[in-house]
């Protein structure tokens, strides 16, 4: 049977306590909203984007579950110094990961650490919680300046 | 009576299930209840025997479903004690009664500059329709605030009531913070300056006796699936005299007695308000759930509902690290808490897992949680076929997820 342990591993309870990456960068050249209205999760992610387009930096600030807190925590961490390439990439993998059969491994070359998070597919009401961040990253990264929700 | 909690599970098919491995423990009864046998029956044994329309066949299935679905109605008439079956109108739910008389009974009696005041612990279905009303025709919503233990400023409610107080909605039992409200006291006070009162039954009817006369309420609102009966059901009670002077809310068929192109006579009521088929399944669902309650008698229920949630009091105290959101001194069946460490969301997964079910989230009651500063709440909140050790299940889960965070 499907542990909890499976969903909330050591890492992500870490991650959850002492989230990396939190709060407002000093220099930053964009911002996006993150909500999602059936937990009340709220995210702000703040990202600095270099002349080439590669990610300086990013952080992110405010509530949420220990999914939704640590998922945007080892994202942030994952990021810096990406591509737009490579953050799409692993954006889709993450996604991949979240929503494919208990049975598939997942792609732990281009997820990496991030892959702790693949037993929220067990757990269908909280997928969302872990895919916040990332679509908000990807709003900042647009700067479409709409608050993304996850429904 | 006697009340035998091994019995009354014995009559709730749902219960009986495991889920995760485990023994479900089901205390998710704020957000709807389960149903007992004699309402499964009810709605099954109308589509196996005697389904048709209803008043309109002259044919034997179609007397039968009008006698089913119009004893319905006075069934629900007895439970409340409205004065007639014309008072009783049926609705999808709470929130559609309350739709109602926002736009019928609100669009021809409230104006520019009118007031509407509802309290700081309406579920959203109370806030909303007004806030559409007020914003189409200029009326301003004043909101009647809370304490910090979930009760309303009552010694504020008179400067709020003034001459321009058309109508005061009120949550009669809180379903984000347990709270029982004094509602025959606002109704009273409300009158003195001549507004209605509307008072949001969705939660309580499962849980006390209700008296729409004694109260003297204008309106009142409940939804049967939160007492035991179908989802997709409910009722509005308005006094006759005030259903007489509103207008329609749908317009279409059985809501009419003649139409022309030129003119249309609208029906007596309460079928005024009844345009279509109606859920005549539901209705029928729902008074079964309703002679249930009355035959268990619901004060007896109450009162073992209330032994529970002193139970649960008692361990969320000694627990450690649980904040409970709601501690009015008159308060029934919801225990709604935070615990240190733990978002409400990740406690509703891990208890789940352990076979238990709360509710984690806002309550529709976003206010509420910007009141006591959190974004949600975990919720447990008890039906009269929940048990002691059922709350000491809430208990041991409470724990695994402590631990699992600590
Ligand atoms: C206090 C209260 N009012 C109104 C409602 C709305 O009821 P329904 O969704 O059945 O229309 C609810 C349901 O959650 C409630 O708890």
């Amino acid at each position: 049977m499907f542990d909890l342990r499976d969903l909330y591993q050591q890492v992500i309870v870490d991650h959850n306590k002492s989230p990396r990456n939190f709060g407002k960068l000093e220099h930053y050249n964009h911002e996006a909203d993150g909500y999602n209205p059936l937990c009340g999760d709220k995210l702000h992610i703040y990202l600095d984007l270099d002349e080439q387009g590669r990610i300086a930096d990013v952080s992110f600030e405010g509530e949420g579950c220990a999914i939704s807190v640590a998922s945007a925590s080892l994202m942030t961490e994952a990021m810096k110094g990406r591509s737009m390439q490579e953050m799409q990439a692993m954006f889709e993998a993450f996604q991949q990961m979240v929503t494919a059969d208990i049975a598939e491994a997942p792609d732990d070359d281009t997820l990496g650490k991030l892959a702790v998070l693949a037993g929220v597919r067990e757990f269908p009401s909280r997928i969302k919680c872990a895919t916040l961040c990332w679509h908000t990253l990807k709003a900042a990264t647009e700067d479409s300046g709409k608050v993304v929700k996850t429904e | 009576m006697s009340f035998d909690v091994a019995a009354i599970r014995r009559e709730f098919p749902v219960l009986h299930q495991q889920v995760h491995g485990r023994d479900l423990v089901y205390l998710d009864n704020a957000a709807t209840t389960q149903k007992p046998k004699a309402v499964i029956d009810a709605v099954s044994g109308y589509y196996a025997h005697d389904n048709a329309n209803v008043h309109r066949g002259v044919h034997a299935l179609s007397e039968r479903a009008t006698a089913a679905y119009e004893g319905a109605r006075e069934t629900l008439r007895a439970l409340l004690n409205a004065a007639s079956t014309r008072e009783i109108v049926f609705v999808r739910g709470a929130t559609e009664a309350i739709n109602l008389v926002a736009a019928s009974w609100g669009g021809a009696n409230i104006r520019a500059g009118d007031e509407v005041l509802v309290t700081e612990m309406e579920h959203h279905s109370d806030i909303v329709p007004w806030q559409m009303l007020c914003e189409r025709v200029g009326a301003v919503l004043k909101v009647l605030p809370i304490d910090a233990r979930g009760e309303l400023c009552m010694e504020q409610l008179d400067a709020l009531l003034t001459e321009r107080t058309k109508l005061v909605g009120v949550v009669h039992l809180s379903n984000a913070l347990g709270t029982i409200n004094p509602v025959a006291e606002i109704i009273a006070r409300a009158h003195a300056v001549g507004a209605k009162v509307l008072v949001d039954g969705a939660q309580a009817v499962a849980h006390m006796r209700i008296d729409v006369q004694a109260l003297d309420c204008d309106f009142y609102v409940t939804s049967a699936h939160k007492m035991y009966g179908p989802t997709g059901i409910g009722i509005l009670y308005a006094k006759e005299a005030l259903f007489e002077a509103m207008p329609p809310y749908q317009g279409g068929g059985d809501m009419i007695r003649m139409v022309t192109f030129e003119k249309t006579q609208y029906n007596e009521l309460p079928y005024k308000f009844e345009a279509g088929t109606p859920n005549i399944a539901g209705a029928i669902g729902f008074a079964a759930a309703a002679d249930w309650l009355s035959a268990r008698d619901v004060d007896v229920l109450a009162d073992h509902e209330q032994a529970l949630l002193s139970y649960a009091t008692e361990r969320a105290s000694a627990f450690g690290g649980l904040r409970l959101i709601g501690t009015a001194a008159k308060r029934a069946t919801v225990l709604s808490f935070t615990m240190d460490g733990v978002h409400p969301h990740d406690l509703g997964t891990i208890l789940d897992r352990e076979g238990v079910a709360i509710r984690a989230g806002h309550h529709c009651a976003m206010p509420v949680m910007q009141h006591f500063g959190v974004p949600a709440t975990a919720r447990a909140s008890f039906a009269a076929y929940n048990t002691r050790d059922e709350v000491d299940a809430l208990f041991a889960a409470l724990a695994v997820a402590r631990d699992m965070f600590a």
